[in-house]
């Protein structure tokens, strides 16, 4: 592997300002190029998705998968014990970390020990939470991500803009001149040529490696079992050919039986990719035995809380745990399609991002991730666990405003968006709507008066004519009807 | 406190006190039951579906085939399991037979042999536990005998199912073989060739793994 | 988030009529559409004088308590248990999905619920509890149609303009594509994200305009005044009517049914 393969550091998300989500989406939605990619994808997606759960009871079928991550949620720290005692059994090391921070120093602590210099990585959105690699690399701890598109993107120094599918946002050619300048591939539109050269500068990196961190989609608690689904095979490969595997995983991702990862396998793959199936479904459950000709020596858990154990504990928000990351809600956003991920500046962009991230950054850092949103549904209509996101994006825009003095905030940095001008709007407003007679009055001076209605109303203009007032109001008429 | 406590405690005392957990009904699953035939022609449909390639043959003629789609590709060496009857057999056949490639036995540790098996191993052969018919899938779990790494660095990997170990849907799979009972330290589910989508959506075979999935169904 | 079941009352003989705030203001025509359409069925039209607005508005910005205010001076206007219809998916959305949670916790939550469970979108009532039949005198034409989301997801009603449409005998029905994408409405969030509302109603509009419709019709207010106002804005081939407006018109205004 020449030398300008090496990556630098991937940008670490801490440069990233969340809060400046209006001038990154205002950029996306002006760059042709953007909007193009992601269109595209997204309607390739929703299409697949749709084929591929014809012939499905697909409302039984999320039914069972809200059921069974409720019950798991019902069950946590019971659940959390019972996985730490049989993977234990098992020869499993696990660890436990309260913040993205602590997690990377066990990973790194774990290196150290083992004195890796080299870390491959399969597709794991919580190490990008844990911002792993910019730390190891801190550290002096190269870490390779072997996942097409997360490699993609970290040639680029970028983060991924979506869950399932990080280089979403590039199309052949632009990723063609990418590891052309990186890694010295020809350029090429042959998507079999990038991919195949690729393979070549991965697979020496695997031979190598010291470590290997993966994520987990599911860990079964009856069996101590970790299940990773992929279809490249990096993921085996990184938790078998590194001498050490250290799988890092939101500590919500725990079930209680195999059998439940039937369902929930059933649901992800089709609403991720409409794939039935994913070419490996890889379950893990110990390291290599004395015997056994490979695998890895050593694997470790790391159960990472960051902030669920927070979400944990109000009944309403607890919902955004039963979350398995299937990205289908970010697919069918048509606000992430037409922004991208990026212009959230967050882990997690799209829905899923809106109603998690605000836990992670704070509602002050985060406070207009709730409001990209139209409300419009799609997103809980697909949804395989039946999160309901409208709801939480509206419970959390009214945090973010201290909006409910029955039901007062929760979240970290709640109240942050309150603004005192917008507040006495609506004041204002609530006080004429719950009074019939002054409202009644308002409107028809103002139908009386609508020659005098501004032309001009802010953003709204700015893409569409003004409403017209109409010259008698309902009221009126239904009152002359009557009389 | 150890973070470990803290996590835990602070979910054992959640503020909005103790959850309730639903009934899981999992007869949504569940299918109506297939005969081998039917079970076949769909994991065929299915696995094909995804570049995953299925030929049908028998106890007696499988090394025929073998044989046949090895040379085919032009492989010159396949990896075989020591004990297993699959490669004690093509061992046997290897004795007064010409056509088949040279015979590589994974029965040592990968680490000293790792470089060749990256680089020099053709095709890999291995037995499933079974398959299922609805996804198209392969079950394995690997062993002492059939190593992980069979069925994921060579470019092509060739899988025998016996017909009469097809399941309709994972989920019966799963409790047929009653899997609760105990996992082994891998097992996978496999369902075509290692594939990737990541740029642009195109499909592209052998990304990191095998370029093709040959399954010989023993009838 | 759709009723899994909707239990559809039997036809009445009065029902209440919810206007809401944009129809009163801004489409008064489509609610006097609704309101004769319902009286052409032979239902007598209650229209309660002291009706504002739902609430939502302040309710999807998160000021809870503005709209919990708003909300409850509608609770007193509907004292008999005659059904309420909505001619709009979302505030009927509003007031059948989210009045339960406004006033969870409050005096009012057992009267809130009462009322949810009798609110209707216009449409959906038409259709399947008056069981509508619509007699097509208009020229032939063709129009396009696009149904809120609130109403396609919150109240569950995506196939009833195109069946009440299809009985319109000279009536096209083109479907654009990407019909179930929300048009980029939203209420305040067009005025909070004014370039992603505005890269959104412009794809709704030219995939209305690739039908090769003229027209289209459409459940809800805030989609009409978004959809046609960036046509008329930017003179894209396009007008708009809310659906109620196009039934009545094109089966003849008053003239009685045969
Ligand atoms: S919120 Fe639902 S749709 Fe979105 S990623 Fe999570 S599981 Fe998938």
């Amino acid at each position: 592997m020449s030398e300008t393969a090496q990556p630098t550091p991937p940008q670490s998300a801490h440069h990233i300002d969340v809060k400046e989500f209006h001038p990154r989406a205002r950029a996306a939605i002006h760059n042709p190029q953007i909007r193009q990619n992601f269109r595209k994808a997204m309607d390739g997606l929703m299409t697949k998705r749709k084929s591929a759960f014809e012939g499905w009871d697909l409302e039984a079928l999320r039914d069972l998968g809200a059921n069974i991550r409720l019950r798991a949620l019902a069950n946590l720290p019971d659940l959390l014990e019972q996985l730490e005692q049989k993977l234990t059994e098992n020869g499993i090391k696990v660890h436990w970390a309260s913040d993205g921070d602590e997690a990377c120093e066990i990973v790194r602590d774990i290196c150290i020990a083992r004195d890796a210099k080299t870390v491959i990585k399969g597709k794991s959105m919580v190490s990008e939470e844990m911002e792993l690699n910019h730390y190891l690399g801190e550290h002096g701890i190269e870490a390779l991500e072997s996942d097409l598109g997360e490699y993609i993107v970290q040639l680029a120094d970028e983060t991924p803009s979506h869950i399932i599918m990080p280089a979403i946002h590039k199309n052949t050619s632009e990723i063609s001149q990418l590891l052309h300048d990186k890694t010295g591939t020809d350029l090429s539109n042959d998507v079999e040529y990038l991919t195949a050269n690729a393979r070549l500068q991965l697979r020496e990196k695997f031979m190598n490696a010291d470590v290997g961190v993966s994520g987990v989609n599911f860990a079964v608690a009856e069996t101590g079992t970790l299940c990773l689904v992929e279809n490249e095979g990096n993921g085996r490969m990184t938790t078998t050919v590194p001498p050490c595997h250290i799988a890092v995983t939101g500590i919500e991702k725990v079930v209680p039986n195999l059998e439940d990862v039937t369902g929930l396998l059933a649901l992800l793959t089709r609403s991720a990719t409409g794939q039935h199936i994913t070419t490996y479904f890889n379950m893990i459950s110990g390291p290599r035995k004395a015997d056994e000709m490979d695998g890895p020596e050593e694997v470790h858990v790391v159960l990472v809380d960051n902030g669920r154990s927070t979400i944990y504990q109000d009944d309403e928000l607890l919902d955004t745990l039963r979350c398995i990351r299937c990205g289908a809600c970010m697919n069918h956003c048509p606000v992430y399609t037409r922004v991208g991920g990026h212009a959230y500046g967050t882990t997690y962009p799209g829905p899923i991002g809106a109603i998690l991230m605000p836990h992670m950054v704070g509602l002050d850092e985060g406070r207009h991730l709730p409001t990209a949103s139209s409300l419009c549904g799609a997103c809980g209509e697909v949804c395989p666990v039946k999160i309901p996101i409208p709801d939480l994006l509206v419970r959390l825009r009214q945090e973010s405003v201290d909006g409910d003095k029955l039901h007062p905030a929760k979240v970290s940095g709640h109240g942050a968006k309150r603004g005192a001008m917008e507040a006495l709007i609506w004041k204002g407003w609530s006080w004429m709507h719950a009074r019939p007679g002054l409202y009644r009055m308002g409107t028809s001076l103002g139908a009386r008066f609508r020659k005098l209605q501004p032309g001009k109303l802010g953003g709204w203009t700015q893409y569409r004519t003004a409403p017209k007032l109409a010259a008698k109001t309902l009221h009126e008429r239904m009152k002359e009807r009557s009389q | 406190m150890s973070s470990r406590d803290t996590i835990l405690q602070r979910l054992r005392n959640r503020t909005g006190g103790e959850l309730t957990a639903p009934e899981c009904d999992f007869s949504v699953l569940k299918r109506p039951d297939w005969t081998t035939a039917e079970k076949l022609d769909m994991f065929e449909r299915t696995i094909e579906s995804v570049h995953g390639e299925v030929h049908r043959t028998t106890e007696a003629g499988w090394i025929d085939r073998l044989a046949e789609i090895l040379q085919s590709r032009g492989a010159q060496t396949l990896l075989i399991a020591k004990e297993h009857e699959i490669g004690k057999a093509l061992k046997t056949a290897t004795q007064n037979r010409e056509d088949l490639p040279q015979l590589l036995v994974y029965d040592e540790p990968v680490e000293s042999w790792q470089e060749a098996l990256f680089t020099e191993v053709d095709a890999g052969i291995t037995s499933t536990r079974g398959g299922i018919a609805e996804t198209g899938s392969l079950i394995l779990w690997p062993s002492v005998d059939e190593p992980r790494l069979m069925s994921l660095v060579p470019p092509i990997h060739i899988a025998v199912l016996k017909a009469s170990e097809l399941y309709t849907t994972f989920h019966e799979a799963m409790h047929s073989q009653n899997w609760a009972a105990g996992m082994p330290t891998n097992a996978l589910l496999i369902s075509g060739p290692s594939k990737t989508a990541d740029i642009e959506q195109t499909l592209a075979y052998g990304v990191h793994g095998p370029k093709e999935l040959i399954v010989l169904v023993i009838e | 988030m759709v009723d899994p079941i909707k239990m559809y009352p039997a036809k009445p003989s009065k029902v209440y009529f919810y206007a809401t705030c944009l129809v009163d203001m801004f489409y008064p025509d489509a609610g006097m559409a609704g309101v004769q359409l319902l009286e052409r069925e032979g239902i007598e039209v209650i229209y309660p004088e002291d009706q504002t607005c739902c609430g939502q508005p302040a309710y999807t910005s998160g000021y809870h308590d503005e709209a919990r205010a708003v909300a409850r001076a509608q609770l007193g206007l509907f004292p008999e248990d005659y059904p309420i219809v909505v001619p709009s998916g979302s505030c009927g959305g509003m007031m059948r999905k989210h009045y339960p949670d406004l006033f969870k916790d409050t005096t009012d939550d057992v009267k809130a619920a009462e009322i949810a469970g009798r609110v209707w979108e216009l449409t959906d009532f038409l259709l399947n509890v008056c069981h509508i039949k619509l007699e097509d005198l208009g020229e032939p034409t063709t129009v396009a149609m696009h149904t809120s989301c609130s109403a396609r997801r919150e109240m569950g009603v995506a196939e009833v303009g195109p069946k009440l449409l299809g009985q319109l005998k000279n009536v096209n029905l083109v479907e654009q594509v990407r019909a179930e994408e929300c048009c980029g409405f939203g209420g305040t969030f067009a005025v909070r994200h004014p370039e992603i509302s505005g890269a959104m109603v412009s794809e709704k509009v030219d995939t209305l305009v690739n039908t090769g419709a003229k027209d289209f019709v459409t459940t809800d207010c805030g989609c009409l005044m978004n959809i046609a106002g960036y046509a008329e804005k930017n003179h894209k081939p396009m007008d708009g009517q809310h659906i109620l407006s196009f039934l009545w018109e094109r089966t003849g205004g008053n003239r009685s049914k045969p």
